[in-house]
């Protein structure tokens, strides 16, 4: 009789723990890329579509858990950072296959390094390990360990892994051979991929299951936000990635269990003043944006938690530096956003002999305070933050023109003509280290907006930000970077040369048919699990 | 008086005359391969005078090193001699070669390939629809001469050129219709007006009251009298409708993602790909050109003598 | 149909009226952002609700009618005018004139005139007024929006001149301008009217679109175009129908506009 029970016991555990199985594996998850992938060699994808493509098909060495944000392993168990951070050791695992069969060794990360490494490549990732010129030597070493050395130390290196898909020196397949937990299946150019699962995939749940559960994703080329939108509601598509705040508002009212909110990203929207000594703008102009307390004045006279509320809906926080608060370890907590003072911007503005004259300002020389901001067109946010912008100005007797331009005019005018007065910016932050910083920050780098590829630093405080930039990058002590780091964030925030504005949150939008999503701020917002998502409804409809 | 329009007489001149046609056809081919290189050339010409031109999204990348920043401008400075950029591509073309998007990183010809169809059915869809729409409520409107039907027509015509085209795509994706059939709606308009007004100027001209007092009925007057006096026009617009067609597919598959040449078109103004845009020019003014030659050479055909 | 020619009249000079006295008539600057009232729906405060920045949704439409009922006729007008000059002359000529002509034409309608008008944008100076900006842009729509009926009238001309009224104006002595302006150039109307009436709704839309190249008018100044740019968030809003209100305008003045130019009736 109690074996009679048990074996009935046993039965009912295994059909409920085999429908579980059933519950989570299969069905395709369906979501949509905002333009078409560039390319689908992972070491150039550069856009957003490519590098979706990227972290759904790449076996990477260590993972950044967007979770945790902590490093974890992949295809490497463990990895050793020695030599003052020159050098990284990997091992391993074993008897791992790419989709195609083709086994993975350690060759096939020194053929990975090789291909990252080679300068007519100009790999942005692969830019990203350049700290100096010389040779990256890669070694394989007994026991299926590879040794990767660089000319210089890098900070942060081991987590750059993150972004490195391995690739196979041997198979056929090239690039489309992969080790992550999907491989492309079909691309209909213009119009949508489809990923497989890939059976070779060498991670495995805690039961010992095989990953991933879903079957294949499906990704459509949409670029319309409205109609993305409209499909989610519908239930065509699966989840949202970024959803414009509007949109999640809207959400709300529906479907309240659909929106999430992870709380400020690590991205920035700023201003900042062309302060390029060559730029063909008049002098006058020139004296006042490369002025500190303009820019102080300016950067008070602008109502950030106005613009946070209406702009995005509450839905962001009035910005502080260069770094979110998002980002816990590297943000310096001491500093706070410049608070709105018009008052107080007007008694700056008066140091450096500007006055009023009938509700107008003037400069000491007697010209009218008017200049012109350019922001990208198309981008409504942007838009609506410049007449924002416009009409607190006009508080303290400041004409602002808002002049919206499309991209590529935009970008002839902030990196060859500088033509222009004001640009208003985002700045998008994949990287919680500041290393990845380095050339917005340096003055002789080309990134470095307000006045970029400086032979020798024009101020006093673009000097001290080299330096520290420099020793923060040149060792591994974590305390001793972010003693320098913070230095950088109070001059930023001293000098202002970025008039940084609000950090947006991290919405996205998911359908309550998938499993096991936990938005968070790190991109990929929703589907950086994606081996461990799945699917409740698509199941009933495979079977 | 003889009621005007087509005679026995008539149709042997129109025979006659279609011979002609054909016998000018290698000519007219030969223009519009010079029209459609001249096309080109001037297309690239007003991309390369663009502000933008030889700038990438991709400079602003703060991962890349100097050397690899160098080197991406490097690779668009190639393209900024119009005249030795647009004699390597013609040099290319002899050879069947339509060169490499920048933007896409793919052969032309490959991407021309995949997506002309595409573009070919909307267009081909659209202009069905909206000849078919357009066209006949005007005969119905001028046959019946009911100004009840003209007004509310009107009406709608005017609602549909009003509404923004990013609106209607989005009607379409709430009524869950297919996406191409945008562009029928977007020519719809156009073939309506002119031809409700080509039809009924047609249709008070003299030798039409004349028929119609003479007790013919409403379907001869039209197929006999009204239509072939209007024929050279409407023919016309036939053509011009075409190449409208074409353009304003840029637009609308852009906005419903289909992937056709005209969301290319779209890709390519973005990222001022040169390569691209001059093929697609090319194509665009080979288009035209066919479509507005045939009409012409079809509407000579019917020209006829007005009272 | 003459009660409705009459109504339509009253309505374009009700609109002209209320857009001329905006001034007097709007609630509010179109500039001032009501910080405190985003998307605010219709109130006694607020005839026509607020925007996404908190400005008068009926203040925007007022200005913006200024400047889209001004400059968009104007552009349409431009742009009828060239297309009756250039295809009627094309057209009346014959022979290689035509051709010449025609062949040109095609190539315009084929071109990518869009970078051009960004070269434009790009040539003015960034602080360049609003209004200037465009007026500039409409100038150029009007400049660049004459081909596609070119041909028709064209073809229109062609017909036209080969005509028996035209022969007997031959016969009494009239010839070259005067020929083309008072005989040619009325026959041709029909086409010139559609062109026109077709044209003011597209340039509208199009000044829209064409900012999001960064084209059109610039903040804060309105126009029909940039308030019906708010229409593009569709699904936003739903249940919010003061916000089609410009739409709705839009319609019932182009259909006016029909209305009022369309004085031929239809031949009973």
């Amino acid at each position: 009789m109690k074996k009679l029970l048990a074996s009935f016991v046993l039965l009912i555990l295994i059909t409920l723990g085999s429908t579980s199985v059933l519950a989570q594996s299969g069905g395709e998850l369906h979501f949509c890329l905002r333009s078409e992938p560039k390319t689908l060699n992972p070491l150039l994808a550069a856009d957003d579509a490519s590098e979706t493509i990227r972290y759904l098909t790449g076996g990477v060495l260590v993972r950044v858990n967007r979770f945790t944000q902590d490093l974890e392993p992949g295809l490497a168990t463990s990895w050793k950072v020695t030599n003052g951070g020159k050098t990284i050791t990997f091992q391993l695992r074993d008897g791992l296959r790419f989709s195609d069969g083709t086994s993975f060794s350690a060759d096939d990360v020194t053929y990975t390094m090789q291909q990252l490494m080679d300068p007519a490549l100009h790999s942005p990732t692969g830019d990203a390990f350049r700290s100096s010129e010389g040779k990256v030597e890669t070694q394989v070493l007994p026991k299926n360990r590879v040794r990767i050395t660089f000319p210089a130390p890098i900070a942060g290196l081991d987590r750059l892994f993150d972004q490195v898909a391995v690739m196979s020196a041997k198979s056929p397949q090239k690039e489309m051979a992969v080790l992550g937990p999907y491989y492309v299946g079909e691309n209909k150019a213009g119009s949508y991929l489809i990923l497989k699962r890939n059976p070779n995939y060498w991670e495995k749940d805690s039961a010992g299951r095989p990953l991933p559960y879903i079957e294949s994703v499906r990704l459509d080329i949409q670029q319309n936000r409205d109609i993305e939108m409209l499909r989610l509601t519908r239930g065509e598509i699966h989840f949202i990635n970024s959803l414009d705040a509007e949109y999640f508002d809207k959400l709300v009212s529906q479907d309240p269990s659909m929106a999430h909110d992870a709380g400020a990203s690590l991205d920035s929207e700023e201003m900042w003043f062309n302060q390029v000594a060559s730029s063909p703008l008049p002098s006058y102009k020139k004296a006042w944006f490369s002025s500190t307390n303009f820019r102080r004045a300016i950067s008070e006279a602008i109502n950030r938690e106005d613009m946070a509320r209406i702009v995005f809906r509450g839905h962001a926080r009035p910005a502080v530096g260069p770094v979110s608060p998002a980002n816990k370890f590297w943000f310096n907590a001491k500093l706070q956003a410049h608070p709105f003072d018009q008052k107080s911007a007007l008694q700056r503005l008066a140091q450096d002999g500007f006055h009023l004259q009938d509700g107008v300002l003037h400069d000491h020389d007697g010209h009218a305070v008017e200049f012109s901001v350019i922001t990208n067109a198309g981008n409504k946010y942007r838009e609506r933050m410049a007449t924002m912008i416009q009409q607190d100005l006009s508080g303290v007797g400041i004409k602002l023109n808002v002049v919206t331009l499309d991209f590529p005019s935009l970008i002839e005018r902030i990196t060859r003509t500088f033509d222009y007065e004001a640009c208003l910016l985002g700045l998008v932050n994949d990287e919680l280290d500041p290393n990845a910083q380095m050339t917005v920050w340096l003055s002789s780098a080309d990134s470095h907006q307000w006045n970029p590829s400086q032979k020798t630093p024009a101020t006093v405080w673009e000097a001290e930000i080299d330096k520290l930039m420099r020793a923060q990058a040149s060792t591994l002590d974590p305390k001793k970077r972010k003693e320098d780091f913070d230095k950088v964030q109070e001059i930023a925030w001293q000098q202002e040369p970025f008039i940084y504005l609000v950090n947006k949150n991290a919405l996205s939008a998911v359908s309550p048919a998938v499993r096991n999503v936990h938005p968070v701020v790190l991109r990929p917002q929703v589907y950086w699990n994606i081996d461990q998502l799945s699917l409740s409804g698509e199941v009933a409809r495979n079977r | 008086m003889a009621p005007k329009g087509l005679t026995r007489p008539a149709i042997w001149n129109a025979s006659r005359r279609g011979i002609d046609t054909l016998s000018a056809l290698p000519k007219l081919a030969g223009k519009i391969l010079i029209t459609v290189l001249i096309g080109g050339f001037l297309g690239a010409t007003l991309v390369r005078l663009a502000p933008g031109f030889g700038v990438d999204e991709e400079e602003l990348d703060a991962r890349l090193s100097v050397r690899s920043l160098q080197a991406l401008r490097e690779t668009r400075a190639s393209d900024s001699n119009l005249f030795v950029f647009y004699s390597r591509y013609l040099n290319r073309l002899l050879h069947g070669d339509l060169g490499n998007s920048r933007t896409l990183q793919r052969p032309v010809l490959q991407l021309v390939a995949e997506r002309l169809p595409e573009t070919l059915k909307s267009v081909a869809l659209g202009l069905a629809l909206g000849w078919s729409a357009g066209f006949l409520l005007a005969v119905a409107i001028v046959m019946s001469r009911a100004w009840y039907l003209d007004l509310l027509t009107s009406l709608l015509v005017g609602a549909l050129l009003c509404l923004p085209a990013a609106v209607l795509a989005l009607l379409f994706v709430l009524a869950q219709a297919p996406a191409r059939l945008l562009l029928g709606l977007v020519v719809f308009p156009k073939i309506f007006r002119y031809s409700r007004n080509l039809l009924a100027r047609s249709s008070g001209l003299p030798h039409v009251l004349t028929a119609r007092a003479k007790g013919l009925g409403n379907m001869r007057v039209l197929v006999w009298h009204i239509l072939p006096t209007a024929a050279p026009q409407l023919l016309a617009l036939l053509g011009v409708t075409v190449s409208f067609a074409f353009t304003a597919a840029i637009p609308m598959e852009a906005l419903c993602d289909l992937p056709g040449i005209g969301q290319l078109a779209w890709k390519a103004a973005l990222g001022r790909d040169v390569a691209l845009l001059v093929n697609l020019t090319m194509i665009v003014t080979l288009v035209t050109l066919v479509a507005n030659s045939a009409s012409d050479l079809i509407g000579r055909t019917f020209r006829t003598r007005e009272a | 149909m003459k009660w409705a020619r009459t109504t339509a009249i009253v309505f374009l000079l009700a609109v002209s009226a209320a857009c001329l006295l905006a001034n007097v008539i709007a609630p509010a600057s179109y500039a001032h952002q009501f910080r405190a009232e985003p998307n605010a729906s219709a109130s006694r405060q607020h005839l026509l609700g607020t925007d996404d920045l908190g400005r008068d949704r009926f203040s925007r439409v007022l200005y913006g009618t200024r400047v889209s009922l001004l400059l968009a006729p104007a552009a349409a007008l431009l742009s009828s005018l060239m297309a009756a000059f250039i295809g009627g002359i094309a057209g009346f000529a014959g022979g290689w004139v035509e051709r010449f002509v025609m062949a040109g034409t095609d190539l315009f309608l084929s071109l990518p005139w869009l970078f051009l008008l960004i070269t434009v944008r790009a040539l003015l100076p960034l602080n360049v007024s609003p209004i200037v900006s465009v007026l500039i842009t409409f100038a150029m729509l009007g400049c660049l929006g004459w081909a596609g009926a070119a041909r028709i009238i064209c073809a229109d001309a062609r017909a036209l001149s080969q005509s028996d009224f035209i022969l007997l104006a031959r016969a009494s002595g009239s010839c070259g301008f005067r020929l083309l302006w008072r005989h040619l150039v009325p026959n041709l109307k029909p086409v010139l009217y559609a062109q026109f009436w077709i044209s003011v709704p597209v340039f509208i839309l199009t000044e829209a679109n064409l900012g999001i190249l960064g084209l059109g008018v610039a903040e804060p100044l309105p126009s029909w175009g940039s308030l019906l740019r708010e229409l593009e968030g569709f699904s936003t809003i739903a249940g919010q129908a003061w916000q089609l209100v410009p739409l709705i305008l839009f319609i019932l003045v182009v259909s006016s506009f029909h209305l009022v130019l369309t004085k031929e009736e239809l031949p009973v």
